[in-house]
């Protein structure tokens, strides 16, 4: 019995050794590490990063990977707790020793490693939206989705072709609401738009309609925009429909998903926002350079996964086609090297939009990437 | 008999000291340290509060609350105005000394649970207050602190030291002072255990009807213990801060209040050594989970469960009285 026992643990012992050997042999892989929030309150933006970062992780191993050597994606879920995901960075970057770093579902998390990244001068691509993750630019920092700053301007851009000029804003008081209400305040007397209403929300209110009774009841308001995310838009625009206000009415980019349709029905019609076009991709003009890029996206997406394909996911391939990109740029894995490429990067086209960085933006998109979309019959419709 | 407490005493500070210096030979590299640093800091925090929860019998659900002023209070006097980090930090915990003392005092004549709804709200007040003044501390997405220095001499974790004559790492001397922190900790704590005020909590926690019949001052102790157990929460909330380098409400929230209190409850209440283990097994669980991916939260629940359920007293004090029971056992088998 322990004889038979010894002998399965030497036959163990020897495939694990020479399993280590066989690797040894093997090109050293790139490692990409990340962190996202798979779980938890933003698990819908980690869960479509995470699947689509597996999913062309493995494509591109089986295409013979990058520079000849295999990718090794080494991920974490930080469960939206941005303490978790500052621990996970330093694994990431101290035990792991990843070449760079693609995650951060959202702004609490990456900020809350942004310091050690950049001490431990490692590539970053963030896929979170506000502005501060890279304004100012952080020499190791990029990230792939607009800004709430390019929203808000390719909202008021909207307005001001409909020839909109005064507005009333409600926004949520969680981070993006917050971030987003700051970022439209700003950009707004720029775009010769006046904020005449500003009223806010907390994520966990059931009911807005005295928010909007009190926009409505401003003198002047032309059109309301919503800066917020999660379920409290949708109660928004039911409220809004209820109450009949009869202004035109926007939404930002936070929303910008089917899931949306569902939770507004009938409420939702008409209402614009900003949205990657991944949710429109065959609406799409045959000159669009991003047409072919978006739809072959959706369609590995939907049919790796069979579930739909989200905007979410769409940062994370862009993130990981401009890690991809850099360190074929750059021949090695050479941190700054890859810094370096990835500020050169022009041009690039991917799913988010046409990526032109540069030493003083490591966004690279502006709001001209963004689509503005109309709810009509409960379907989206682009607005050329 | 009091020789001999003295050297319980110092045996349990110099284990620790030992295994805070043997360590290292364990930890790879620096993550591992970064790990262990968080873990000291913390453990120290719970140290404090297990003053309160252990030997007072009192249940303090705010003070994440109070780790978060620290934190918050250093980070914003700190980086918006260019305080010293020593003062500020001694004058972040004075402010907390003086609001538990405030929300404490009252309540604590009362007699039974109702500080754990008072810090409850309190903690709850100062979470909301840190998430919507974003034009202070950044709102919910948190903002940056500067490392921590004292004289123009700054300690950060990506630093090169030179220490008499030796190179050490930035997180290495972390590490140490971290280590430094939590012995300090166990040393005052351990100090207030075994004083006259010690001695008056353990007869509150015992029976509060009989102690103040033989002329204990319950509520002035069980006050006084809440706002030493403030204090240690918002000291190494000040350290925490300066150390992480950037900081979220998160830390003054509601669950990481239920987390402090964990790690009391699952290291063993009342027992100083036991609810530092509780603080790194809460601490390293996630990490050493991370593998198991969704899996993670279930396993996560399942440990905590299992030691309620076998370990109620916690770690530490049913792992001694296991060794204990060994132990007799092989003294009445020698004998025999």
């Amino acid at each position: 019995m322990s004889k038979k026992l010894l002998r399965r643990a030497g036959f163990l012992a020897a495939t694990l050794a020479a399993g280590i050997f066989a690797g040894a042999q093997a090109a050293q892989p790139i490692k990409i590490g990340s962190f996202l929030s798979v779980t938890g309150p933003a698990s819908f933006l980690g869960d479509p990063e995470l699947k689509t970062l597996e999913m062309y992780v493995e494509r591109i191993n089986e295409a013979g990977g990058v520079l000849g050597r295999p990718l090794q994606l080494i991920h974490y879920d930080d469960a939206g707790d941005a303490s978790a995901a500052r621990n996970f960075a330093s694994r990431l970057v101290r035990s792991d020793r990843v070449d760079i770093i693609v995650g951060g579902s959202t702004t609490g998390t990456t900020m809350a490693a942004v310091p050690l990244i950049e001490q431990a001068r490692t590539p970053f691509i963030s896929l979170a939206g506000a502005v501060v993750i890279t304004d100012p630019v952080k020499p190791w920092v990029f990230k792939t989705p607009q800004s709430d700053r390019a929203a808000a301007q390719r909202v008021l851009q909207d307005m001001k072709d409909r020839g909109i000029t005064r507005i009333g804003l409600i926004s949520g008081t969680d981070g993006f609401g917050r971030s987003g209400r700051e970022q439209t305040l700003a950009v707004a007397p720029e775009m010769g738009i006046e904020v005449v209403a500003d009223v806010t929300y907390s994520p966990s209110d059931t009911d807005m309609t005295a928010q909007l009774t009190r926009i409505r009841n401003t003198p002047g308001v032309q059109a309301v925009f919503n800066f917020g995310f999660g379920q409290s838009p949708a109660i928004v625009t039911r409220n809004y429909a209820q109450l009949g206000i009869d202004l035109p009415f926007y939404q930002s980019h936070g929303v910008a998903s089917d899931r949306f349709l569902e939770l507004v029905g009938r409420a939702g019609e008409g209402l614009r926002l900003p949205a990657s076009p991944l949710l429109v991709p065959d609406s799409l003009p045959d000159t669009d350079p991003q047409k072919r890029v978006v739809q072959a996206y959706k369609s590995a997406y939907e049919q790796r996964w069979n579930t739909q394909v989200s905007t979410f996911g769409g940062y994370a391939f862009d993130g990981l086609m401009l890690a991809v990109e850099a360190i074929e740029r750059a021949g090695s894995t050479d941190r700054e090297a890859v810094r370096k490429a990835l500020e050169s990067i022009q041009g690039y086209v991917g799913v988010t939009g046409v990526f032109n960085m540069s030493p003083t933006d490591h966004n690279g998109v502006g709001p001209e990437s963004f689509r503005i979309l109309e709810v009509r019959n409960g379907q989206w419709h682009l607005i050329q | 008999m009091l020789n001999s407490f003295m050297q319980m005493r110092l045996k349990g500070l110099v284990i620790l000291a030992v295994i805070i210096l043997i360590l290292p030979l364990f930890m790879s590299n620096p993550f591992h340290y970064d790990m262990a640093t968080q873990i000291a800091i913390i453990a120290a925090t719970v140290v404090g509060l297990n003053l309160l929860v252990g030997y007072a019998g009192q249940i303090s659900l705010g003070h994440a609350g109070f780790f978060g002023i620290g934190a918050y209070f250093s980070a914003v006097m700190t980086s918006n105005y260019d305080w010293p980090p020593l003062p500020t930090l001694l004058l972040a915990a004075a402010l907390v000394g003086v609001i538990a003392w405030i929300v404490g005092r009252p309540i604590l004549k009362l007699k039974g649970h109702y500080l754990s709804m008072a810090t409850l709200a309190v903690g709850f007040i100062i979470a909301i207050i840190i998430n919507n003044e974003g034009w202070i501390t950044g709102g919910p997405d948190g903002m940056p602190v500067p490392s921590f220095s004292v004289f123009g001499w700054e300690l950060s974790s990506f630093n090169q030291y030179s220490f008499l004559g030796m190179e050490v790492n930035g997180y290495k001397a972390w590490y140490f002072f971290a280590g430094l922190l939590l012995l300090l900790a166990v040393w005052v704590a351990q100090n207030i255990i075994d004083s006259p005020i010690g001695r008056a909590l353990r007869s509150v926690h015992g029976s509060e009807v009989a102690a103040r019949v033989v002329g204990v001052d319950t509520a002035r102790y069980k006050s006084l213990v809440f706002v030493i157990s403030a204090v240690y929460a918002s000291l190494m909330g000040s350290f925490y801060a300066h150390f992480t380098g950037f900081i979220t409400p998160h830390i003054a929230s509601f669950e990481h209040s239920i987390v402090l209190i964990t790690m009391v409850v699952l290291g063993g209440m009342a027992s100083t050594f036991g609810v530092i283990l509780g603080a790194a097994v809460l601490k390293l669980l996630p990490q050493v989970l991370a593998d198991f991916q969704e899996l993670e939260m279930m396993m996560f629940g399942l440990i905590l469960m299992l030691t309620m359920i076998f370990m109620p007293k916690g770690l530490l004090p049913t792992a001694q009285k296991l060794l204990k029971k060994k132990m007799s056992r092989k003294k009445v088998e020698e004998q025999a």
